[in-house]
């Protein structure tokens, strides 16, 4: 080959390898707008200036918009996103659908193995991972220590229902705006539904039974909401039937609730000086049982996904790799502070020292995670998984009418017998309907 | 022979106007205070009106996490793209159906409004499913066709109603003269309409402005415009509150700027033709 010709074939191959190693790939992600979420979006530049070929771009949504936003998207195969933010609920059911990326490939450094059991069974779907944990959350009791210890009583690290009860008896101060007790009440599957099936396991209930026929009216369900009931009407705060995670986390902050039952993740929200007037007053205990086997808490990890039309999946699995990483949490660490990394997704983070000393509430994460048996969730066997859940397509709609009836009894409306006999009703049909 | 207005009439009057417009203009005012909260006071109960620590940091955290001005000429594109191109076609539609109307121009008037009856999400798979198939999804372009298709039957029935109020004689005269259609159309009946136009755009722009149903279901990072903006606010755990009226005043600043300087167009353009 002549010089000359060597030269431009040189030239040539180097443009071409300029070319590829500047193509640019933007991975779209959705998301929504929480403290981990937004601090994930602040430190991104971390993950661009070590991946100078991908470009990141961000759509965050309201919780419900993200989700109605992502199915419908997923479901025509627009390819608007490329890593989807979606919790334990979506993932498998989308991920049976086939709408999901396997993750079973992410390099050995990532160290699947060390994420916590009960998240990664909850992410995964016939041995396939869909979507890498952010972070992890279950539910569990936050009480004022100074009112318990006005009114006698000392909170036991793992309380039964009865002494919930007795508790927010002897808290409840309503001539100073004081109630025992604050739990959702807001009507939706997410909302008072969510707390209620998770309560609702500790009382031996189920959804459905082994034949996929609902039992909403029977025993377990009719006792579980009664005992609801009541520890709402007589210690719960005025208008309760609209009360969900903000308007309790408000009241809590505000010195108005004695105890209240919620995500483990509103644990650095009450204890913080600059929004809580009780941030030094909050003692903190595993959900409540009946003696029966099962606590009442649940299990969430808001996780990445990739949508199976993405045309960016490589770059895709390559942020999700970096947004779940052992170094991300060390980053987060180095930049805020251990008491602001990411917590529930990985076993080496509650083997660390100095995460410990920072956040005062990781064990009782720890052990509530640990509680929570998605495939497993109640006492009596169940054909479906997810603990505060059923992880079908149906379930959301299902749930939110169930949720209205059960709200509206609160209110005043009807009797508790009469909307779990309505909610047994409304389930029944649509499970026909639906061919179950 | 007119009325007199006794004082004590004037001044039940003017009280009542001022009430129902403070009712109505409360929401907003309480907006823009919490945005000068920090969110322990805005949450705080009972409400604290003035008397507070005003602060600015909502904005500064708002300007520092979002590309306002992105989202705000995404709304400027997607708003006046749309408002220009309806009345670009609603203009000779309303003269046809006002000076030369047919037996059936009442039927396709009530067709028109009909598509109005419909709720978005009735249309949303389908429009969603096209938009994919023309490479429409989350560009200004295909937010400025779908507004202009919603809103294009309101612009038709504010213009039909603004042009029959203008005497036929009057363009009959010019067509004597020797005027084209297209100068009849520009030259005689425009500038007479002006009023109403104006008044038509404004309101469509407005209308186009606060859509936030199209705007938050066919568009991701690219063709977001500010209400989306404000959809990022809003947090399922945690207080957010301040900073969600934060970003509400900034998406709704420009509008209520535009709006105070055009209310003498906006006021004379929807009174057009109501006193005789």
């Amino acid at each position: 080959m002549s010089p000359i010709r060597s030269l431009c074939a040189a030239s040539v191959l180097a443009m071409v390898t300029a070319g590829g190693a500047f193509a640019e790939t933007t991975v779209t992600i959705a998301t929504v707008n929480n403290g981990d979420m937004i601090r994930m979006q602040g430190l991104a530049d971390e993950f661009t200036a070590q991946n100078p070929d991908v470009t990141l771009e961000w759509v965050t949504l309201e919780e419900n918009v993200l989700r109605q936003r992502v199915t419908q998207d997923i479901a025509a195969k627009g390819g608007s996103f490329d890593v989807m933010t979606i919790g334990t609920y979506e993932v498998p059911i989308w991920g049976n659908q086939g709408w999901l990326v396997s993750l079973n490939d992410m390099p050995a450094e990532w160290d699947a193995d060390d994420l916590l059991p009960a998240i990664r069974d909850g992410l995964t779907v016939d041995g396939e991972l869909y979507a890498a944990p952010f972070y992890g959350e279950s539910s569990m009791v936050m009480y004022r220590t100074d009112l318990m210890e006005k009114a006698g009583l000392e909170m036991p690290e793992a309380p039964t229902w009865d002494f919930i009860k007795e508790a927010a008896a002897g808290m409840t101060d309503k001539e100073n705006e004081i109630y025992g007790i604050c739990l959702r009440g807001k009507a939706g599957w997410g909302e008072n539904m969510a707390f209620l099936t998770a309560m609702s396991n500790s009382f031996g209930a189920r959804w459905f039974d082994e034949n996929w026929q609902p039992e909403l009216n029977g025993e377990e369900w009719t006792t579980a909401v009664n005992f609801y009931m009541d520890l709402m009407n007589n210690y719960g705060p005025p208008g309760a039937s609209t009360n969900g995670f903000n308007e309790n986390l408000s009241l809590f902050q505000q010195g108005k609730c004695g105890m209240w039952i919620d995500a483990t993740v509103a644990a650095s929200f009450v204890t913080n000086p600059n929004d809580s007037t009780v941030a030094d007053k909050v003692g903190f205990a595993l959900a409540p049982d009946n003696g029966l086997g099962r606590r009442g808490n649940w299990l969430w990890a808001w996780s990445l996904a990739i949508p199976a039309g993405s045309d960016a999946t490589d770059a895709a699995k390559k942020f999700i790799q970096w947004a779940t990483s052992k170094e991300y949490t060390a980053l987060v660490a180095s930049k805020e502070g251990w008491a602001n990394v990411p917590p529930g997704t990985r076993t080496s983070l509650y083997e660390n020292a100095e995460y410990k000393a920072a956040a005062p509430f990781a064990e009782m994460t720890l052990g509530s995670i640990n509680a929570a048996d998605p495939t497993n969730p109640s006492i009596k066997p169940v054909p479906y998984t997810g603990v505060q859940f059923v992880a079908i397509p149906e379930f959301a709609g299902i749930a939110t009418q169930v949720g209205q009836e059960i709200s509206a009894a609160l209110a005043g409306q009807q009797s508790v017998e009469e909307a779990l006999e309505k909610a047994q009703a409304l389930t029944a049909d649509e499970m026909e309907a639906a061919g179950y | 022979m007119a009325r007199s207005v006794t004082t004590q009439r004037k001044i039940i009057n003017t009280a009542a106007a001022w009430t129902v417009g403070m009712l109505i203009f409360f929401p907003i005012l309480w907006t823009v205070l919490t945005s000068f909260k920090t969110e322990a006071t805005a949450i705080a109960d009972p409400p604290v009106f003035l008397a507070f620590d005003w602060t600015l940091e909502n904005y500064s955290t708002v300007m520092e996490r979002s590309d306002y001005m992105r989202f705000l000429w995404n709304s400027v594109i997607i708003a006046g793209g749309s408002t220009l191109l309806g009345i670009i076609i609603a203009v000779p539609a309303a003269w046809s159906m006002a000076f030369v109307p047919s037996k059936r121009t009442k039927d396709i008037l009530l067709w028109m409004l009909s598509t109005k009856m419909l709720p978005a999400v009735g249309v949303l798979y389908p429009i969603y499913l096209i938009f994919i198939k023309m490479g429409l999804l989350d560009t200004r372009t295909g937010l400025v066709i779908v507004l202009m298709l919603m809103n294009l039957p309101i612009i038709v029935w504010m213009l039909y109603t603004y042009f029959k109020e203008i005497p036929g004689e009057i363009l009959e005269a010019a067509r004597m003269d020797g005027a084209s259609l297209k100068e009849e159309i520009l030259y005689v009946l425009t500038p007479m309409a002006i009023p109403g136009i104006a008044s038509t755009l404004l309101l469509n722009f407005i209308l186009a402005w606060n859509e936030a149903f199209w705007t938050l279901n066919l568009t991701a990072a690219k063709a977001a415009p500010l209400t989306a903006f404000i959809a990022s606010y809003s947090s399922p755990e945690g207080l957010f509150y301040a900073k969600l009226s934060a970003a509400s005043t900034m998406a709704i600043a420009p509008i209520l700027i535009l709006g105070w300087f055009s209310q003498k167009q906006l006021v004379s353009g929807l009174t057009f033709g109501a006193v005789k």
